[in-house]
């Protein structure tokens, strides 16, 4: 045992983030029963701050790169990246639930702080370079957002969500502490630098068909959470349960969080033995975007049809990791950020169109909104326009530079495929645009209440960033490229 | 040391033989020499203790699920300190502040749930819980309910 | 008899793993399909602590520790989303959960 285990100082700065979001966390929770009501806006107001802060720290911990804690975390380019980008999406959605919270008469201490309890884990599994911490940060953060699914707890949709997201997501969260432990066996460490040595030193390596039933049961436990196919089969019910702000924080944050894991896990640690893992993504890629997009067609419930169209982006991503090269890992860095943002807007629009109790969830409910409300149906054309992948907006280039990664690595079929899938995509995001520029007005566009701040917030700020990555990608984009060798 | 499995295993056996021989003996001397009395309370199930007061298959209030769950939380948190005893000497001051955090951590957690009026469970005033639903509400179901929605 | 093996462990390992995941497959009520899920995580315990003696290295009932208290957190919670379930459908079988579909 080393003389002296207490971290230095640069190490406790390494891990200020999620120190942060913990303390204010914990304190909103205590405040909660202290406060008991009085002035439920406080709560959304500290967190937004604590996330504020904690991406203040995120980026100040960047100036001093390095491992903390014996090497358990890894403060890099790659986890700087996905820091911020979680708690961005973190602010978008309180900024989109202040106003839902309001309407639902459920504005309590309790849902700011599971938000808060989710990031910290999300910021956990993004840092971490250890088995253990991973497993630990992704447990913190399901647990949160189980609770945040089934937050309104009189509504019968958002139990059976939460019900659904908890039985599914802790049986995948079994499968990969299977793989987890056969890894620890085989290898004896669970450092992911230290797995890499032992599977690439030849003469020590450990039976190709022992590694081969720990990485499938690791890839399945992470598709699970990523909703890629053939285990997406949960997300259309929970993201149509769950409350819509919700919604919008687990299919972009957890979501981000889940695909750092899984490139950091298969880019670094299973990296030497990729021609064996790289058929099962390029399977569940291609069934991710054919499923997502054809199912998501005849939806008529807007939140279902999202739901859809984020497991056929999953696929894309997914794709990106296929490609097995740097390049494709920051690709599918830019593709997340992209990614995040139009969908937390188009989430945040359906909150804000949904309506007390939301009831009106249909495709039709979005009629004449292009009359009624000018601003708000523009701020979703660019989202859905973003979605289809046209120019100018920031899903053109995500979709761009993965399919240019996998084409760089000879995955012409699946290339092919893949964009046979975004044309089969545009149909039914234009579906809504028609719907809403081209019908009357119905009874739902007639009652909709004019855009509370928050939610013009959150719908402006992502609107501005699809557009930023849009028209300069490249900024983003070079930063994904130094960060995709994760220090080696 | 043993070598084969009957020699492992042979203590098992006296032992075994011992505690039957043991407990046999009690129970036929306790007939023997006891003295014979026959009444009602003597076919009471606990002769000298409490007096029973109805079927052992006695309904719980749900409340008792969180209390129960509550329960095991906090346990669970005690194997935290296990490995932090072991090596609290090495570990020095550092130890100390570290488990202190984590013990507060635990406190906050049962500083909430005591401010939520889950512990007190004698009366249910709806104004001082509040909830995503308005209040912790403790409506009983009880176990049997649930019990006949399993089979169902 | 022969002594005790990691073998051995693994194997009963191996067992609890099948056993948990037919019965989350086959089994209508949910409080079993939880009970099924505590099952293959107390496998995954089985596995590293087997392990952790093998190769003297005590990383593996460290991370037993954090399963076994990760386990604890999920049925709480597990538990809590299922009787705000029950108290407003009166079921806990996984089929009749059924709002959403399609």
């Amino acid at each position: 045992m080393p003389a002296n285990m207490a971290p230095s100082s640069a190490e406790i700065l390494r891990f200020l983030p999620e120190i942060i979001l913990a303390v204010m966390g914990t304190f909103i929770m205590v405040l909660d029963p202290l406060v008991r009501g009085k002035s439920p806006k406080i709560f959304g107001h500290i967190s937004i701050l604590a996330m504020l802060a904690a991406i203040g720290a995120s980026i100040f911990a960047y100036t001093n790169p390095g491992p903390a804690f014996s090497g358990m975390l890894m403060v890099d380019g790659f986890a700087t990246f996905f820091r911020v980008l979680v708690l961005g999406v973190g602010i978008l959605a309180v900024l989109s639930s202040y106003r839902f919270l309001d309407r639902e008469r459920a504005d309590t201490g309790e849902y700011h702080a599971l938000i808060l309890f989710s990031l910290v884990g999300q910021c956990v599994m993004v840092t971490a370079n250890e088995l253990i911490m991973i497993f630990i940060g992704l447990e913190i953060s399901s647990i949160a957002t189980y609770v945040l699914a089934g937050y309104l707890r009189d509504d019968k949709r958002a139990n059976e969500a939460a019900l659904k997201y908890f039985l599914l997501g802790s049986f995948a969260t079994a499968f990969l502490l299977y793989g987890v432990a056969i890894i620890y066996g085989i290898t004896g460490t669970t450092n992911l630098s230290a797995i890499r040595a032992v599977l690439s030193n030849t003469t020590t390596a450990p039976a190709g068909a022992v590694v081969g039933a720990a990485v499938a049961l690791m890839f399945v436990g992470l598709a699970f959470k990523v909703s890629g196919a053939p285990f997406q089969i949960w997300a259309p019910d929970v993201y149509q349960g769950a409350p819509t702000p919700v919604t919008a924080f687990m299919s972009a944050g957890p979501k981000a969080a889940a695909f750092a894991v899984f490139l950091r896990i298969f880019m670094t640690a299973f990296e030497t033995v990729g021609t064996g893992w790289e058929p099962l993504v390029w399977v569940s890629a291609l069934l991710s975007m054919t499923i997502g997009n054809f199912a998501a067609l005849v939806q008529q419930n807007i939140k279902r049809m999202l739901a859809y169209s984020s497991i056929a982006h999953a696929g894309y991503v997914l794709v990106a990791l296929a490609a097995r090269s740097e390049i494709g890992t920051a690709a599918a860095m830019f593709y997340l950020a992209a990614y995040a943002m139009m969908n937390v807007g188009a989430f945040a629009v359906v909150a804000h169109l949904s309506g007390k109790g939301e009831r009106r969830l249909s495709l039709n409910d979005f009629a004449g909104l292009g009359v009624k409300q000018p601003l708000t149906a523009a701020l979703l054309t660019i989202f859905l326009l973003s979605f289809i992948g046209v120019p100018l907006t920031g899903g053109f280039f995500g979709k761009f530079y993965i399919f240019k990664a996998a084409l760089q690595s000879n995955l012409v079929w699946l290339t092919v495929l893949g964009l046979l899938n975004s044309a089969v995509a545009a149909y039914y995001y234009l579906r809504i645009l028609v719907v809403m520029y081209m019908h009357e007005p119905g009874e739902a566009t007639l009652a909709v209440e004019p855009l509370s701040f928050g939610l013009s917030a959150a719908l402006i700020l992502p609107a501005i960033g699809t557009f930023v990555l849009g028209i300069f990608p490249s900024a983003l984009l070079q930063f994904a490229d130094k960060s995709s060798i994760f220090g080696r | 040391m043993p070598t084969t499995a009957a020699e492992t295993y042979f203590p098992v056996l006296v032992q075994a033989l011992l505690a039957i021989v043991i407990a046999a003996a009690l129970v036929s001397l306790s007939f023997l020499l006891g003295r014979k009395v026959k009444n009602s309370v003597k076919d009471m199930p606990y002769e000298c203790g409490i007096v029973p007061t109805g079927d052992a298959r006695h309904r719980f209030s749900v409340k008792f699920y969180l209390v129960g769950m509550l329960f095991i939380l906090f346990d669970i948190e005690a194997i935290f300190l296990y490995p932090w005893a072991v090596v609290y000497k090495e570990l020095k001051m550092f130890g100390f502040f570290e488990m202190f955090t984590f013990i507060l951590l635990v406190v906050a957690g049962f500083f909430y749930i005591w401010k939520k009026g889950v512990l007190d469970w004698s009366h249910n005033d709806p104004s001082a819980l509040r909830s995503p639903a308005g209040r912790v509400e403790m409506r009983d179901h009880h176990p049997e309910e649930i019990l006949v929605a399993m089979k169902r | 008899m022969a002594p005790i093996t990691t073998g051995h462990y693994l194997g009963l390992s191996a067992a609890l793993l099948l056993i948990g995941v037919a019965g989350v497959l086959t089994r209508r009520s949910i409080v079993v399909v939880l009970m099924s899920i505590e099952l293959i995580l107390n496998a995954v315990n089985i596995n590293l602590i087997a392990f952790s003696s093998n190769s003297q290295n005590v990383r593996g009932q460290i991370f037993a520790m954090f399963i076994i208290a990760d386990a604890v957190a999920e049925a709480a919670v597990g538990l809590g989303i299922l009787i705000a379930l029950f108290r407003n459908k009166d079921t806990v079988l996984a089929d009749e959960v059924d709002l959403l579909k399609w």
